[in-house]
């Protein structure tokens, strides 16, 4: 039963990467089943009240809802493929232009919570991990579980109110993105809607490092080395960093993957002109090509996090590449 | 000054390496003690063996001559003089600079003490380079010496290798290298051959002596494998719960010791030569924090007096360079220590019944790999069978094939003449009733959230054989058969021992009485002392009950206790099957020689073998009885 | 017969039994611990809000109380939301249906998850691997969107909430039964019970399960925090089965806007919705320490 199976590092991201393939081909027919061939008319359900015989036969016809169910996928999934990502209901255009720049947006604030938060977090959970039970330790584990608690959209109009309206008068509450105008063009809007993206991602991913920490510190090996006589310094960074980051790059990437998810609610308090926003508008005018290339273009994001997470802890863990 | 002197030190001109006086450990949130008032002395060049069972502190004595006590423990008092230098008094910077330079430690389990994420080289570089003993050009050389001196190679290819790239043997080899490469003072091996199978130990062991001797090392030695102690330690010090209770010449403790535990533990080890029953300690060592007043190990003790539960004994001298922590210590030492116990009459196996089970030409895989390569076996009515080898030979591959839980094999089992289907779910109900197993560990055969009336009642209830108030009364029973009481049947596992665990385990195999019984590894994973209980229990049910055994081994004296014939196997192939006494005495194979060769036994390191011979012949007289035991 | 050979002794008149470190549930040990008590108080105290509080409150949810976003007063303690209702019997109304979905989707989670968990770990074969597939495909969608796209195409209403979280949910308790049961699975009892001819489904149900409560329970709270506080996200983006009812995350989207005037509107819901998320997450880690001191107590014989 011996196949031909590539092995090492490079056949291991080949498979990753064929079973990612897979992963998304599924995804889209879930995604395409659920929006358009579920039983009853989908054209009736997007118009409404709105539904007369003309405009129900037009949008059948935009929607090619006369093809077969099989046809419809295939021509949906071709045209993903070659960048055209369908063409919104609600505005007339291609789904392509209409986020591009909104796709921008949210990469910004995802990009910046991410840079931000992910260094903080490993630190203090490494921190924590090395004074443990003391009382930073106590303090930040107690504030963290805290904030992992709360829905994001509780934290945000919780620093809105602390912030913006109530307690203090520092920040803007809106952080609109004219069209037009970049995100970095007024960055002090941007400070509250990264901060609760920062305080959505920041608790596991400390949580995580701080747990892989302490199992790594009271490992025989990190024993050894410290009954070998080599400076404390050398067995944190060198004998106890590396083996703890494993667990940590799946945890970051399944958040990073929230994030995309995330960003819907946040963009939403703070009027943010971003994909979460054009998702939400999508779904309220039942803008099936938005929500379809939209829901693709998440899933596929997923994906590759997840495949560069393997790849992460496969290249951390030289046990892991022996049984490729 | 404590009342009593260091009595393990020589007399003599030679310099000890390191003294530990009156060492105190306790835990650091209760401050309960777990190590008390332990004190001796390592000469240079001296191999000092520290003998004790899981629980009495030979490890953290181990550790403390590093300065160093794990987590939730702390020194407590004492002295370690290293040298000059009370080592307990350093500090941490100072510490820092005396670990692996002037005291190294060796580990037990070298594959989780070696960093899996850095390369071998580096971790060998990184102890030359912390102690700054030589200038960077001269570090890669070093390491190149350091390799060629454990026998392994020393080029840079090897260097690059990830430490699960390498053999158990080479791994502890590694880590051998990493404690000498500094000239250290003193080396501290912490039971470094287990887990290493018997050749490769042999080898470890000889390497540790060679590099001893020739670097002039003081080597403290901790075990828990007497035989292993004895063949390399010159002293040695017993522990039990937390003290030393003996301290000695390895030879005169292994002969003549002088206190109730030393004799007893030396009692169950098991002999290659001549059949004899084990015998075992009841009970076990308990816990710090709940030890009796007095002397520790009285409550086991066949010789205690009211006086020994009312004061902790002192450790005195009895003799030159032997120390004895017990207050009876004169009549045990008037006892000549042959007391191995009884010959065991084994019942010749019955040729004329129908073989229970057979095995023929068994090819058996994992994946890919064949593992048995055509075995066939057959174990007749009544007989224990043993089946010998090291890891990876493939014997619990066979017992699992036997049990039905091992599916990917071809050739035929038969049980009672009827071919077995493979999986245990094809089976009848009959046949699974008939084949019982028993498992290595026993912490994870259990179910920990049954009790052990429902463990050992399962059987009953998956067979249909015994319901309600008759199946509690078979429960009881069975529960008094392996020396446990009926009211267990209420505890849950967690609340149990090791030994009685596998008690247990053996309870619930039994209790629907059936033909065959494999025993797979049963005591690999307990005490020497509970190790010869369980199998003098297993013994002495085989024979009351008839059972045909299959006893899986990897421990060669062990067989010599419990089996009528042994299998040898080497690499999924039979190489010697035979009587028992036959092959253990006068091996035909090539590879049982060299296994027996290689096993460490009490006999060779000691003159046992004479004494028994000379006991056989009925030469001494059982000692009269003593009153007011 | 020398003194020194045995006689056999049984082990159990000498050694004392050790304490029970198990045989009490995980839930009740748990209690011990201040945070867990905490977690439960807050948690016993919002949920009772929700259920009692229609009997409790003063108006209607419905009923025009006074001029809109007035401040606090005699007649409305918390004031008045955007249409002139009073804040505080809203609140007491809110409650409901947001529970009683986080509820049902997380219990229906629970059952799916842990099902076809423990049937990938105990399989080790083909199984394993498609059921693990078909859960990471369900899991290639975030919640929200997930839920987003059930409710966009479907409708609104409380049953497509209910599934859609529940399908959301079921893959991640499906990894944390599958991890927690893997290390089981290995263990020599379960083998001996194969040996025995155990039926697959009893193995599964008599003794996998009783051994990864622990993982369980703990994943179990947290996937309920997670629900309420979806669910009220969703509300909040305006896609609730009752628009006009109240409903804490509509309310929050309702008086956003004018928080700056009369913060209670928004804010009262919004701090009742944290209390009950921190009293979940609570518990669940009340529930995660005790485990941990478990084993640790028991790493420790």
């Amino acid at each position: 039963m011996s196949r031909f199976r590539p092995t090492g590092v490079w056949g291991f991201i080949l498979r990753r990467l064929l079973l990612g393939i897979v992963v998304l081909i599924l995804v889209s027919i879930l995604v395409f089943l659920a929006t358009q061939a579920l039983p009853g008319d989908p054209a009736r359900a997007i118009l409404g009240r709105e539904a007369n015989p003309a405009s129900l036969a037009a949008l059948r016809r935009q929607l090619h809802l006369d093809q077969p169910v099989f046809q419809q996928y295939l021509t949906w999934v071709t045209g993903l493929l070659h960048g055209n990502l369908g063409r919104s209901l609600e505005a007339q255009e291609p789904v392509s232009t209409l986020i591009g720049s909104k796709l921008v947006n949210s990469a910004v604030l995802v990009a910046l919570a991410a840079v931000l938060s992910i260094p903080l977090s490993i630190a203090i959970g490494a921190w924590s991990a090395f004074k443990r039970e003391k009382a930073f330790d106590q303090a930040s584990s107690n504030l963290l579980l805290a904030l992992a608690a709360l829905p994001e959209f509780v934290v945000a109009l919780v620093l809105v109110i602390l912030f913006a309206t109530t307690v203090f008068h520092v920040l803007p509450a809106i952080s609109t993105v004219p069209p037009g105008s970049r995100p970095w063009n007024n960055w002090v809007a941007l400070i509250l809607p990264v901060l609760t993206l920062m305080i959505a991602v920041a608790p596991y991913v400390a949580r995580i490092m701080r747990a892989s920490m302490i199992e790594v510190l009271e490992s025989d090996y990190v024993e050894m080395a410290r009954l070998k006589g080599l400076p404390e310094r050398t067995v944190l960074i060198r004998h106890a960093l590396p083996n703890a980051l494993g667990p940590v790059f799946q945890v970051i990437a399944l958040n990073l993957a929230y994030l995309a998810g995330g960003i819907i609610v946040v963009e939403f308090v703070f009027n943010y002109s971003g994909i979460g926003g054009a998702i939400t508008e999508a779904v309220v005018n039942h803008d099936l090509p938005v929500i379809q290339a939209l829901a693709m273009l998440i899933a596929a994001l997923y994906v590759v996090l997840n495949l560069l997470a393997d790849v992460a802890t496969i290249l951390v863990t030289p046990k892991l590449r022996t049984r490729l | 000054m404590s009342a009593a002197e260091p009595a393990g030190q020589t007399a003599g001109p030679a310099v000890s390496a390191v003294a530990v006086q009156d060492l105190r450990i306790a835990t650091e949130s209760t401050g309960t003690p777990v190590i008390s008032e332990v004190s001796f002395e390592i000469a240079r060049g001296e191999i000092f063996g520290v003998v004790g069972e899981s629980g009495s502190g030979k490890t953290t004595v181990g550790l403390a001559l590093l300065g160093h006590a794990r987590r939730g423990l702390r020194i407590a008092g004492g002295t370690v003089q290293l040298g000059d230098r009370d080592i307990l008094t350093l500090d941490e910077d100072q510490l820092r600079r005396l670990r692996g330079s002037l005291v190294s430690y060796v580990p037990q389990d070298p594959a989780s003490s070696l960093n899996p994420a850095l390369r071998i080289g580096t971790q060998l570089r990184e102890v030359i380079e912390a102690h700054g003993n030589q200038p960077d050009s001269g570090v890669a050389e070093r390491v190149a010496e350091m390799m060629r001196e454990v026998a392994l190679p020393d080029d840079r290819a090897f260097l690059k290798r990830y430490p699960h790239e390498l053999s158990g043997g080479q791994q502890q080899r590694v880590g051998l290298a990493m404690a000498f490469a500094n000239r250290p003072r003193l080396i501290v091996l912490d039971e470094p051959t287990t887990g290493l199978d018997v050749t490769t130990q042999a080898h470890v062991l000889s390497t540790v002596r060679e590099l001893a001797t020739l670097h002039d090392v003081a080597a403290l030695y901790v075990s828990h494998d007497l035989a292993v102690v004895a063949t390399l330690a010159e002293r040695v010090a017993v522990m039990y719960a937390g003290r030393v209770v003996e301290i000695g010449g390895a030879e005169e403790l292994f002969t003549s010791a002088g206190h109730p535990y030393t004799r007893r533990l030396v009692g169950a080890i098991p002999r290659l030569t001549g059949g004899r029953s084990l015998v075992g300690i009841p009970g076990h060592a308990v816990s710090p924090g709940r030890r009796p007043p007095g002397c520790s190990f009285a409550p086991r003790c066949t010789l205690r007096i009211d006086q020994c539960e009312t004061a902790m004994p002192p450790l005195l001298p009895v003799g030159p360079g032997h120390a004895v922590r017990c207050i009876r210590a004169e009549i045990v030492l008037s006892e000549a220590q042959s007391r191995v116990g009884d010959p065991i009459d084994m019942p010749a196996a019955d040729a004329a019944e129908r073989l229970p089970l057979r095995l023929t030409d068994v090819v058996a895989s994992y994946g890919q790999n064949e593992i048995l390569h055509s075995v066939s076996l057959s174990l007749a009515a009544h007989e224990c069978l043993a089946l010998v080898g090291e890891s990876g030979s493939g014997k619990t591959t066979i017992a699992r094939a036997i049990a039905g839980l091992h599916r990917n094999w071809t050739g035929t089992i038969a049980l009672d003449g009827t071919e077995l289907p493979r999986a245990a779910r094809q089976r009848s109900s009959e046949t699974r009733r008939q084949i019982q197993y028993i498992f290595q560990n026993p912490y994870g055969s259990l179910n920990p959230r049954q009790t052990i009336g429902q463990i050992v009642g399962q059987p009953l209830r998956v067979f249909g054989t015994a319901k309600g108030r008759e199946a509690d009364r078979r429960i009881a029973d069975m529960l008094e058969r392996v020396s446990l009481t009926a009211a267990y049947a209420r505890r849950y596992p967690d609340q149990l021992s090791g030994g009685e665990r596998q008690r247990v385990a053996i309870a619930r195999a039994l209790v629907c009485d059936p033909t065959v019984l494999i025993c797979d590894e049963v005591t690999s994973a307990l005490d020497v002392s509970v190790q010869a209980a369980i199998v003098e229990l297993l013994g002495s049910l085989q024979r009351d009950l008839g059972l045909s055994m299959l006893f899986i081994t990897h421990n060669l004296p062990l067989v010599r206790s419990i089996a009528q014939r042994v299998a040898v196997l080497s690499q999924g192939n039979v190489v010697e099957l035979g009587d028992t006494a036959q092959v253990l005495t006068d091996p035909q194979q090539p590879y049982t020689r060299q296994l027996l060769a290689d096993t460490p036994s009490l006999e060779t390191a000691t003159s046992e073998a004479m004494e028994t011979a000379t006991s056989e012949t009925g030469a001494s007289e059982p000692p009269a009885d003593l009153a007011g035991a | 017969m020398s003194q020194l050979s045995s006689d056999w002794v049984a082990d159990a008149q000498i050694a004392p039994p050790l304490p029970a470190v198990h045989g009490t549930s995980l839930l009740r040990r748990s209690l011990k611990l201040w945070r867990t008590r905490i977690g439960l108080a807050l948690v016993g105290f919002i949920v009772l809000v929700a259920i009692i509080g229609p009997y409790l409150a003063p108006y209607g949810p419905n009923t025009p109380v006074g001029a809109p976003n007035s401040d606090p007063s005699s007649k409305a303690v918390l004031g008045t939301d955007y249409l002139g209702q009073d804040v505080l019997s809203r609140v007491l109304y809110g409650g409901r249906s947001i529970l009683v979905m986080a509820v049902l989707a997380t219990a229906l989670a629970l059952v799916a998850g842990v099902a076809i968990g423990l049937v990938a770990a105990y399989s080790r074969n083909a199984l394993d691997d498609t059921l693990m597939r078909g859960m990471d495909v369900l899991m290639a969608l975030p919640s929200i969107l997930l839920a987003l796209v059930a409710v966009a195409i479907v409708g609104p209403h409380a049953w497509v909430i209910v599934v859609a979280i529940a399908l959301t949910t079921t893959p991640r308790i499906a990894r944390v039964a599958r991890g927690a049961a893997q290390p089981i699975v290995e263990r020599d009892f379960i083998a001996a019970s194969e040996a025995m001819g155990v039926p697959r489904w009893r193995i599964l149900s008599g003794e996998l399960l009783p051994n990864t409560l622990g993982p369980l329970m703990v994943e179990a709270s947290l996937r309920l925090t997670y629900s309420i506080a979806l669910i009220a996200a969703l509300a909040y983006l305006g896609l609730s089965p009752n628009p006009n009812g109240a409903n804490w995350g509509t309310m929050i989207n309702q008086n956003q806007l004018v928080l700056a005037v009369q913060p209670w509107g928004a804010a009262t819901p919004i701090i009742v919705i944290a209390l009950l998320t921190l009293g979940t997450g609570l518990i669940g880690d009340g529930i995660a320490r005790t485990a941990a001191g478990i084993d640790r107590a028991r790493g420790e014989e």
